[in-house]
């Protein structure tokens, strides 16, 4: 089985969100990056496949040569090589045209990505990857078996989860479930040093237009200060909620 | 021309983001000067759609579309769309919506834009505000194509009647074979799902453990909320994933949110930053989550939801 997975680089999810140049830029200044964590969940289900049932695994990330350490790790994680799509990220259906090329021409028969990215939060790019190239699609998957051609797939709903089947070529939307937060893998010094020896590629992009264009950010408004309520005046609470806030 | 929608229900029943989408393409349809279509699977009582504002409801019956199926929903979207001649399709931000949209997206070859928070800003060129970096920040962007596709965050336009009519056409598109097949459904349908929730409670570590959890899911029902976790809790599998909030997790945005034992880190106060009203109940006063809370209470948990529950169903016998 021939397996990719998409690897987003995004701001740690610690990271102070700010803008510059009039709010028209995130700033970039003192954050740190790390593999998106819905990618991340995707990609340790790749290596339990590549160790279990015998597969290859690539990565992939459409960025500047400022992602490269991001997918450095994830070649350190057990990846076996990287490509990088060699433009900015702009929108979700100008990366997800990037990737379907890239999927067309390595012939992947499982695509694993984040549900969503942590930073602009899109939703779009599994789903937009698997219509453009004709593939399956499950989404919100917590967990994932492969027999053959055939998959068996979890996905969470709202209010439950449902189980699916469905059979490869197959895109994934994946997230915390598909593997547990325990069994995510830090890469040891050994990783580290083959990961140096792994081919990360370098491709060029085709043309792809973008649809969506973030003109302008902004925060939310400043809070003001919290309303303490005493533990022994519940009654103060309800009324407050009743009265001022008008939730109940 | 008309601005078409994706209504939601469940067993026959349109849930209330179907109700809220409609109000929202209703208030995009009096910007652009145009009527709004909805499109409906399966539902009884179409024709209430024109209370939110919806003039036109196309309506499926299928007994096999019973299980949504995103492909196969997509294709029904985008065929009204081209039908109606749509430039505007606006959907939800629940679960199968999200699954949908980007499909349709490219069927229409549309600009989608996800977590809307508010009516365009500006029609042309089409500016939309949505959440970003999972709700620390909002962006605000143009869509650029011929056809465009609006995701509404749930309760963010709230529900706008004007008391109109619709009128219902049976609606047969051709629908394309899914190489995805529902096996089974696991869901308590007797609860609120945190995507739905109009006041959600949730409970952090503070509580001890799941044995303790007893009295959050008593809180909740007393109140109508759906229940919901921090991060550790899930990963110390006291309750399922599907319940865990923050930025990992689910994002809320319910007027109400309660926050018991739970300190506020960054990544779970991001997942909670689009609920309109926050109470916090910790011990610890020092909790980061007394600065993003509206109302707080410095106490333990074990001694005030019980007495907020005593209190509650007081209130609630008194306004009933």
């Amino acid at each position: 089985m021939k397996i990719l997975v998409c690897i987003s680089h995004v701001p740690d999810t610690t990271s102070k969100i700010n803008f510059t140049d009039g709010d028209t830029k995130f700033d970039t200044n003192g954050v740190q990056y790390v593999i998106n964590p819905n990618d991340e969940f995707g990609l340790t289900r790749a290596m339990w496949f590549k160790e279990k049932q015998g597969a290859s695994v690539d990565v992939v990330n459409v960025g500047g040569s400022e992602t490269e350490p991001t997918l450095r790790k994830a070649l350190a994680i057990g990846a076996d090589s990287a490509i990088r799509v060699n433009t900015p990220a702009t929108d979700g259906y100008a990366v997800a045209k990037q990737l379907a090329k890239v999927v067309n021409d390595g012939g992947y028969d499982l695509v694993i990505a984040g549900r969503e990215s942590i930073d602009y939060n899109g939703t779009m790019v599994p789903g937009m990857l698997a219509a453009m190239i004709g593939a399956n699609f499950v989404t919100n998957c917590i967990s994932l078996e492969v027999d053959g051609t055939s998959a068996k797939a979890v996905r969470e709903i709202d209010g439950g989860k449902e189980t699916v089947s469905t059979s490869l070529p197959l895109v994934i939307g994946g997230q915390k479930g598909l593997v547990e937060e325990s069994d995510l893998r830090i890469p040891n010094m050994r990783g580290i040093m083959m990961a140096r020896k792994k081919p990360l590629t370098v491709v060029e992009p085709i043309d792809a237009t973008t649809e969506t264009n973030a003109v302008s950010f902004e925060k939310p408004a400043p809070k003001g200060a919290v309303k303490l309520v005493d533990a022994d005046n519940i009654d103060e609470l309800v009324n407050l909620l009743h009265n001022e806030a008008k939730v109940i | 021309m008309s601005i078409l929608v994706y209504t939601e229900s469940e067993n026959g029943k349109f849930k209330k983001a179907a109700l809220e989408v409609v109000s929202y393409a209703k208030a995009v349809a009096d910007q652009m000067g145009t009527s709004v279509t909805a499109v409906a699977v399966n539902a009884d009582n179409a024709e209430t759609l024109g209370n939110y504002g919806a003039s036109k409801v196309l309506l499926v019956k299928d007994e096999s579309l019973k299980a949504f199926n995103a492909k196969k929903y997509a294709a029904i979207v985008e065929n009204a769309a081209k039908n109606e001649g749509s430039k505007v399709v606006v959907v939800s931000a629940s679960a199968d919506s999200k699954y949908l949209a980007p499909l349709l997206a490219v069927g229409l070859d549309a600009g989608y834009v996800s977590n809307v928070v508010a009516a365009p800003s500006n029609v042309s060129p089409f500016t939309v505000k949505h959440s970003a970096f999972t709700n620390k920040a909002f962006a605000n962007t143009e869509i650029t194509t011929d056809v465009k596709i609006v995701g509404l965050s749930n309760n963010s336009f709230g529900l706008v009647e004007s008391g109109g009519s619709a009128s219902v056409e049976d609606f047969s598109p051709s629908i394309p074979e899914s190489g995805v097949t529902v096996e089974s459904v696991d869901k308590a349908t007797d609860k609120v799902s945190i995507a739905d929730a109009e006041i959600v409670v949730s409970g952090g570590r503070g509580l001890k453990g799941p044995e303790n959890w007893g009295m959050i899911e008593e809180l909740a029902e007393v109140l109508g909320a759906a229940t919901a976790c921090s991060k550790p809790v899930s990963d110390l599998g006291w309750r399922p994933h599907g319940e865990h909030v923050g930025q990992t997790g689910k994002p809320v945005a319910s007027n109400l949110y309660i926050a018991i034992g739970i300190s506020g880190a960054i990544q779970h106060l991001a997942g909670i930053n689009s609920s309109k009203v926050k109470v916090v109940i910790n011990t610890d006063p020092e909790a980061p989550f007394f600065k993003a809370a509206d109302y707080g209470v410095v106490g333990d948990a074990f001694e005030v939801v019980p007495k907020l529950i005593e209190k509650l169903k007081a209130f609630k016998a008194a306004n009933a």
